[in-house]
């Protein structure tokens, strides 16, 4: 039950304390088969379809490393500045769990595939954009689970559930895992910062092409850590929050957790140590398991694997096949197009650059693509509340909206409607064009005609423009743009009616 | 050869593999003769837990079709083999001797039986084991013990009791067993048949159901040495599906088990394996053997593996540390056994029942033990310090290879002991195993032969040979060689003065 004691005001906690935060990202692999047997990875299939003795976990079956999920992980450890280890194993971590077939989990424990590296993320300040080095622990591979659905029940959890379903075409799909150190002086740009790194996390691997992240298939998932303590103390007991499955998510996540420690904390309570479950609805985490009664893995040398030893030669071809960085193609872009650090910040936290760079690539002049992604679009797509990736309008039905403006059949806001019409479905450009019958009636006789109308309609208006108060003209504008449904040039009316009335601005 | 034909069962995989090419006998008459002999005597002995009649009579059909065709076949084609119940085979039930896994049908075949078939061996079914393959008599099969031969009241060895047994009570020319400390050449030794447990990495262990992985090695049982090097042959080999499988050629087994010659060969006496604790009669055996040899002009020499002393302790944290996790899948969640799912009970209760249930007491001393031994603040002193001897012992192996081409000892302390004569002292079970369990930890090759009856209780003695790793063929051509001085000694096999049953 959450009342209003449970958490204290965010901005009151910073005053209070500093937070220490670290991450575990795990996002699924792009490989085409899984991490040790040779099951396809697509997602959507019928359940138990894409299974096999071997990701089924059948007595006798035993794994074989998908090489091509190894050279994924070393890439993204080049990436991320690790070094990459020359002989490591995999580990088996043994729980029981009906979602994983031969419970325990193949991964690595001591000896990751990479180690200490870095990776620098951009926050957006008051005071303008502030960077921080999010140092690296490990990256390391493993296998996912099955999927666990539970019916009946209040909860949704297996506790309390009629009956579960397993799925296993995601048992043995290929994990990646990558652990920050302990990131300190973040302060109130914390949960930002958290927010940040994950973005960059994925930006990455989109760019080395290990992974399409698709966040809403749920293919990469946080562990958010975080721990209060006051400043000059040493730093607190941390919680684990799981289950942060979205941007914007991590950044909810660590800013309720912080709220809450800080209220335990400031009433004299004491933080435990524990894994608490972060609820997507509510933005808020409820308390799972404590790390007193946490589980022993009973981690081991996975026996029926041999090590994975990547020769200098193999590491050194892949470090050759890493393509330009988010970080290095951001400050080109800035510097390509122009912009302002605060513009440019803007479309970068709109996600925009990608969408703006193909827009460019399809022939749209670069400030109309800005134009567009980070004004009309953005505004449609928080209206609908989706990423503006997903807005369904594509570089070349922009390069065609432009072009029409350009000669002067359309104007900004026809340009909107055609938008409009184009994310409702009603077709490309030029059939909502044609549907809607969206154009500038540029015909001076239609326009000269509802000039007239609008003038008889409003005699008084019409003596008081013939008077010499050439601001009454609006009215008549206004009428004229209403009868013709806003497709005509405003400009173009205004000019006509004065000429009618022989009246000069 | 109408004497043989009445005689079918008794000869060895070779003389009817021959036989059959050179049609004298078809493969369905071979196989219709080992039939009737498990339907006559199988209620004794107790070998098999699954027969498979009617697909072995259709296979044997096939051959025989495919050879009458002319088709060119390969050296055990048509010859009828019985299969540790511990190796999947697509469709049959696979119990591993355990409860838990009653009425399961794997969907796959194992890759030793891919190569069985693809050497058109003919499956005659699947032999009975200690559970999950912990044991040294076949007592911890849930399906009840096997019996040997020899004496229908004494033990036929573990894990691989069925398998040795089949063979020795002539219901099969050759069998599959699987060695993780020693259930290929235990068995062989207290049943008077030839067993050997090929290089780790040397057979597949793909579908083979793991107890310990690092230990398990799947190799052949016969009644001569040239029967199991032509096994050997057609099972091993690289396997891209087992990445602990090793990439090189196989030795030529079978070649050296034709040379049979020990002239100029150094065999090392292995002075830890043997003496005190060994049955008097297994060591007059034991150095009647080596007489043998030295008059065969082998150099025999004494070596030291002083680490050995601590190979049965390891083993004893390492098998049962893997098996731990690698028995944990038996939840009851996907096949096999469910105990206690009343539509109440939670996920983790039923998972208990039914562990409870379908495992036997052995199973969970082990899993037991290996729990305790991987977990978090005993790793170190336990399973950390077992994979310590482990190196040792491999380094000792390395310097008595300095010193010796093979190395030599009795397989077995003893000859077969009785039934339930141990069954409720695991510590004298496990030291049934002393000899053979370093072989396992450091990944080497051995073979286990008869080399006569104890004198004092008229039961075979083994003895063991053990190579290099990928030396396998020096295990044929020592066995080989000893087998043919035996038998010009004796007039026959040992197994022939086996009593009718
Ligand atoms: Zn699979």
């Amino acid at each position: 039950m959450t009342t209003a004691h449970d958490t204290i005001a965010f901005a009151d906690a910073l005053k209070e304390f500093e937070p220490v935060i670290g991450l575990e990202t795990h996002v699924e692999l792009g490989t085409n088969s899984k991490m040790f047997c040779s099951c396809p990875t697509a997602f959507g299939a019928e359940s138990n379809t894409q299974v096999c003795p071997v990701c089924l976990g059948l007595p006798g079956s035993m794994p074989v490393v998908n090489r091509a999920a190894v050279e994924s992980t070393i890439r993204m450890g080049l990436a991320l500045n690790c070094d990459i280890a020359s002989w490591c194993r995999f580990a088996r971590k043994n729980y029981f769990y009906p979602d994983m077939p031969k419970d325990y989990q193949v991964s690595q424990y001591d000896e990751p595939l990479c180690t200490d590296g870095y990776l620098d993320v951009t926050v957006e300040t008051d005071a303008g954009p502030r960077e921080f080095r999010v140092e690296i622990e490990r990256v390391h591979m493993e296998e996912d689970t099955g999927k666990l659905t539970h019916a009946g029940g209040a909860t949704g959890r297996i506790h309390g559930a009629d009956y579960s379903l397993v799925d296993y075409n995601r048992a043995g799909i290929p994990l990646i895992e990558i652990v920050t150190k302990p990131l300190v002086g973040t302060g109130e740009l914390a949960p930002q910062v958290a927010k940040a790194y994950v973005t960059e996390l994925r930006d990455l691997m989109r760019a080395l092409g290990v992974s399409d992240v698709r966040m809403e298939e749920g293919s990469l998932r946080c562990d958010v850590n975080v721990s209060l303590n006051r400043p000059g103390d040493p730093w607190g007991t941390r919680s684990e929050t799981k289950n942060v499955n979205s941007l914007r998510s991590v950044e909810r996540a660590v800013h309720s957790e912080i709220e809450r420690q800080a209220a335990v904390l400031s009433s004299g309570g004491r933080v435990v140590q524990e894994t608490r479950h972060f609820h997507e609805d509510t933005g808020r985490s409820t308390s799972g398991r404590s790390k007193e009664q946490a589980e022993d893995y009973r981690y081991f040398p996975e026996p029926d694997l041999v090590p994975v030893a990547p020769s200098t030669e193999w590491v050194d071809e892949l470090r050759g096949t890493l393509p330009e960085l988010p970080s290095a193609r951001r400050a080109r872009l800035r510097a390509e197009w122009g912009v302002g650090e605060h513009e440019f910040q803007t479309m970068v936290n709109a996600g925009a650059l990608e969408l703006i760079e193909a827009s460019i690539a399809e022939g749209v002049d670069p400030a109309a693509a800005r134009k567009w992604w980070t004004g009309e679009l953005l505004r449609i797509a928080n209206d609908r509340e989706m990423e503006l990736a997903d807005v369904p309008v594509t570089p070349a039905q922009i390069r065609r909206v432009e072009s029409l403006v350009a000669d002067g059949s359309l104007n900004d806001k026809l340009a909107r409607q055609v938008f409009d019409g184009v994310i409702s479905g009603e077709g490309d450009v030029d059939e909502v064009v044609a549907g809607r019958g969206l154009a500038v009636v540029s015909d001076d006789s239609s326009l000269l005609a509802a000039i007239d109308t609008a003038l008889a309609e409003q005699p008084d208006v019409a003596d008081k423009i013939r008077g010499g108060k050439v601001q009454a003209a609006g009215a008549i504008v206004g009428a004229v743009m209403k009868a013709t449904r806003g497709q005509a040039d405003a400009a173009k009316v205004r000019a006509l009616l004065l000429e009618r009335l022989g009246v000069s601005e | 050869m109408a004497e043989m034909t009445t005689d079918l069962v008794r000869q060895p995989a070779a003389v009817l593999a021959k036989a059959m090419a050179e049609g004298e006998v078809s493969s369905e008459d071979v196989t219709r003769a080992h039939l009737e002999r498990i339907a006559e005597v199988d209620e004794q002995v107790h070998a098999f837990l699954h027969v498979l009649s009617d697909e072995a009579i259709s296979a044997a059909r096939a051959v025989d079709s495919r050879r009458a065709g002319g088709e060119a076949l390969g050296p055990l084609a048509g010859v009828p083999l019985a299969l540790k119940d511990v190796l999947t085979m697509k469709g049959v039930p696979t119990t591993c001797g355990s409860r838990i896994l009653e009425g399961w049908r794997p969907p796959y075949d194992s890759t030793v039986v891919e190569r069985l078939r693809a050497a058109d061996v003919i499956i005659l079914g699947k032999t009975n084991m200690d559970e999950f393959a912990m044991g040294s008599s076949t007592e911890h099969s849930a399906y009840g013990p096997t019996r040997n031969p020899w004496d229908l009241e004494r033990i036929p060895g573990g894990s691989g009791g069925g398998s040795s047994a089949s063979i020795a009570a002539f219901e099969a020319p050759l069998a599959i067993g699987t060695d993780t400390g020693g259930s290929i050449r235990q068995p062989a030794a207290v049943t008077g048949t030839v067993g050997v447990k090929p290089t780790y990495g040397g057979v597949s262990r793909y579908g083979l159901v793991a107890l310990a992985s690092s230990l398990d090695q799947a190799g052949p049982c016969a009644r001569t040495v040239m029967d199991a090097a032509l096994l050997h042959a057609a099972i091993a080999g690289h396997d891209p599906r087992d990445s602990t499988s090793i990439a090189a050629p196989v030795p030529d087994v079978v070649g050296a088990a034709e040379r049979g010659d020990v002239r100029g060969l150094r065999i090392g006496l292995v002075k830890e394996l043997g003496g005190e604790g060994y049955q008097a009669g297994v060591s007059q055996r034991f150095a009647e053997a080596v007489d043998i040899l030295t008059s065969l002009g082998a150099e025999v020499v004494e070596v030291s593996c002083p680490n050995f002393e601590y190979a049965l302790a390891a083993y004893y944290l390492i098998l049962p540390s893997e098996a731990s996790s690698n028995l944990a899948r038996f939840d009851g969640m996907r096949y096999g056994l469910r105990d206690g799912d009343d539509g109440q009970r939670s996920v983790e209760e039923v998972m208990a029942l039914t562990r409870e249930a379908g495992f036997g007491a052995e199973v969970k001393r082990r899993i037991m033990i290996g729990t305790y031994a991987l977990s978090s603040g005993y790793y170190d002193a336990y399973y950390g310090q077992a994979q310590k001897v482990r190196t040792l012992i491999t380094r000792d192996f390395a310097a008595a290879f300095e010193k010796a081409d093979v190395l030599i000892s009795p397989t077995a302390p003893t000859t077969a002991f009785r039934i339930g004569e141990k069954i409720d002292d695991p510590l004298a079970m496990y030291l049934n195993d002393i000899a053979t369990i370093p072989v396992n930890l450091a990944g080497n090759a051995a073979m286990s032969l008869p080399v006569g009856l104890a004198p004092e209780d008229g039961l075979p003695v083994g003895l063991q040979v053990m190579a290099p790793p990928m030396a396998d063929d020096r295990l044929y051509l020592v066995g080989a060689a000893l087998e043919a001085a035996l038998v010009d000694r004796w007039g026959h096999l040992l197994i022939e003065e086996a009593p009718e049953l």
